[in-house]
């Protein structure tokens, strides 16, 4: 009998810890998909943040390492430039990113690393319970936002694929999501191409992930798939942002 | 050869093959000296854009099992020590030197050695011990960074050199030890993540949250630090075997009270100088015998009394302990010593 789907080398046959209807799980496979299709699993090694993801190095069946909040494009550097022949890449969550690595994400960049970042972008910060996120759109409630984010006092949601498509060594962005299964396929090819471009020495590629977080976006999963069509991707339009084949 | 510049060729004989750092006064030399010869070598520099990202890099450096270095001075210590927990959180092996300015804040960029208990005694958060060693010459800035590589790999756990402006800036001749060998870079690393070819995946972390996995972790570290302390204590003493008064220093304090003991035993004065090379492990047993003969301990630091209270705990009472201390980057005299001695 023809084998037509099973699960990818890549991933360990483990169950998650991840809420019901959570993104992570979905975008853990694809990653976990493309290395196997890219046959590079000998020869990756993963960062992980801190957060929900923590764990994902339960979950993969690589080489995984963690890194201290918004560190890993600096972790991923030291690992990359010393070893320039594997595959490095970064998994990292709005908070961790966008807020407290601000300055490691910018400069990695802005470096060229050649590095793959997978950014997970769900608008709070899932494990310490739902706070305001630097990516938490104006108006949505959160434990710190508990009559909605206010730019007066809170300031804007940042735009972390306009703000890095400006950088000089920058190869590759693009924002998906995963909130059908058209952007999945979407978003599985967006992180296909992000990894390709490590394998030719193209220099940084990120892929932002706008991921549904139901548990603390206190909604059912079909509600926050909903909420992320209709209402995060009008303040984060999806789409590639930065595309340019320089060898 | 500048103190400096001696860490820097010290690092580089012992095969460090990725130096990371951030530009900082007094230490400048250092990321300078670097930028240039490990390019040569064909090894990694990178100018990082923080502290934080320097000792980032060096956790990536040191997770794929290579040597790794930074530097940096007092403030951008203070910024490193996050990286430093984690470093020994996951017991990964690299080398840290601080050539240390006056504090606290910005305080100024003349040598100090205020920062003896960060070092020593956590500096980051949570239950975790470095090796920490003073150089008090150039030589020894070449010595002890060689040595800190190997001490680094041999035990898994990051290394400080604690030093500071003076000695940094300090030129003298050296002929480089030619009996120095590497000897912990070839250690299996069973534990390096490089890609899982032919093995199992392997993880690298410091967050242990399974039932009793952390406490069973620190007891794991605790171990590790005892052997430490059972192996690698080192000191010099000079003129210690019919000291009246015993003078402890480390680093530059030690150099000045060196040139101060000698005049005095030529004077006719029973003194003698206890130099812990290593600050962590400290030389207790050391200590301890010489208070047990001695009439008094001075203590002398540029700083407003730090290693004294290591140096009170060693001594337990045997003797009184007196202090000498210079701090906000003050440098004492070898004539000021001297007057301190004869007054007790």
């Amino acid at each position: 009998m023809k084998k037509v789907f099973s699960k990818p080398e890549s991933l360990q046959d483990k169950n998650n810890s991840y809420c019901p209807g959570c993104g992570h799980g979905i975008i853990h496979r694809i990653i976990a998909e493309v290395i196997d299709e890219l046959g590079v699993r000998e020869k990756t090694i993963g960062i992980a943040p801190v957060g929900c993801a923590v764990f994902a190095y339960y979950y993969w069946n690589f080489d995984v390492t963690e890194a201290a909040h918004g560190r890993p494009p600096a972790v991923a550097t030291g690992i990359k430039r010393c070893l320039p022949d594997r595959v490095v890449f970064t998994y990292q969550g709005d908070g961790d990113l966008a807020a407290i690595g601000t300055a490691e994400i910018i400069h990695a960049a802005n470096r060229g690393e050649n590095i793959t970042t997978i950014f997970v972008n769900n608008a709070n910060y899932g494990m310490t319970g739902g706070q305001m996120a630097p990516t938490t759109i104006l108006g949505q409630k959160t434990t710190t936002t508990p009559n909605g984010r206010d730019a007066k006092r809170d300031g804007y949601p940042l735009k972390v694929c306009e703000l890095l498509s400006s950088l000089d060594g920058v190869c590759y962005i693009e924002r998906v999501s995963v909130s059908t299964p058209k952007n999945v396929l979407k978003a599985k090819r967006a992180i296909k191409k992000a990894f390709e471009n490590q394998l030719n020495n193209r220099g940084f590629s990120l892929v932002e992930v706008l991921s549904q977080c139901p548990t603390d976006w206190q909604m059912t999963p079909v509600e926050s798939v909903k909420w992320v069509d209709e209402v995060l991707a009008k303040t984060f339009p999806l789409g590639v942002y930065k595309e340019c084949m320089k060898k | 050869m500048k103190g400096n510049i001696a860490v820097c060729e010290g690092a580089i004989d012992a095969g460090c093959d990725a130096y990371f750092g951030y530009p900082i006064t007094p230490q400048n030399e250092i990321p300078a000296y670097m930028s240039r010869r490990m390019v040569e070598l064909g090894r990694v520099f990178i100018q990082a854009e923080s502290e934080l990202a320097a000792i980032n890099m060096v956790f990536g450096a040191a997770v794929c099992g290579k040597r790794a270095m930074t530097s940096s001075s007092s403030p951008g210590i203070s910024l490193k020590q996050e990286g430093i927990s984690y470093l020994a959180g996951a017991e990964l092996p690299c080398v840290i030197v601080n050539v240390q300015r006056g504090g606290p804040g910005l305080g100024n960029i003349s040598g100090s050695q205020a920062d003896y208990f960060q070092a020593t005694k956590g500096g980051g958060h949570g239950d975790y011990r470095l090796i920490v060693l003073a150089p008090y010459s150039v030589k020894e800035m070449y010595d002890l960074t060689f040595l800190a590589f190997d001490l680094a790999d041999k035990y898994r756990i990051p290394v400080m050199i604690l030093t500071d402006g003076i000695v940094g800036q300090m030129m003298e001749p050296i002929t480089i030890n030619s009996e120095l060998r590497i000897n912990n870079s070839e250690l299996k690393k069973d534990w390096k993540l490089d890609g899982c070819k032919g093995r199992g995946p392997r993880l690298m972390r410091s967050l242990i949250m399974e039932e009793g996995g952390l406490e069973k972790h620190n007891w794991h570290l605790k171990e590790k630090y005892d052997e430490i302390k059972k192996n690698e204590i080192r000191y010099e003493t000079d003129f210690t075997d019919d000291a009246e008064i015993a003078v402890a220093a480390f680093g530059i304090a030690a150099r000045i009270c060196k040139s101060a003991v000698k005049k005095l035993r030529q004077e006719g004065f029973k003194v003698g100088l206890i130099r812990p090379i290593t600050l962590w492990p400290f030389p207790e047993k050391v200590i301890s015998d010489v208070a047990a003969k001695s009439k008094k301990i001075l203590v002398a630091e540029m700083n407003m009394g730090q290693m004294v209270e290591d140096v009170k705990l060693a001594v337990n009472g045997k003797c009184p302990v007196e202090f000498l201390g210079a701090p906000g980057g003050a440098v004492f005299s070898e004539d000021e010593i001297i007057a301190k001695i004869k007054k007790l």
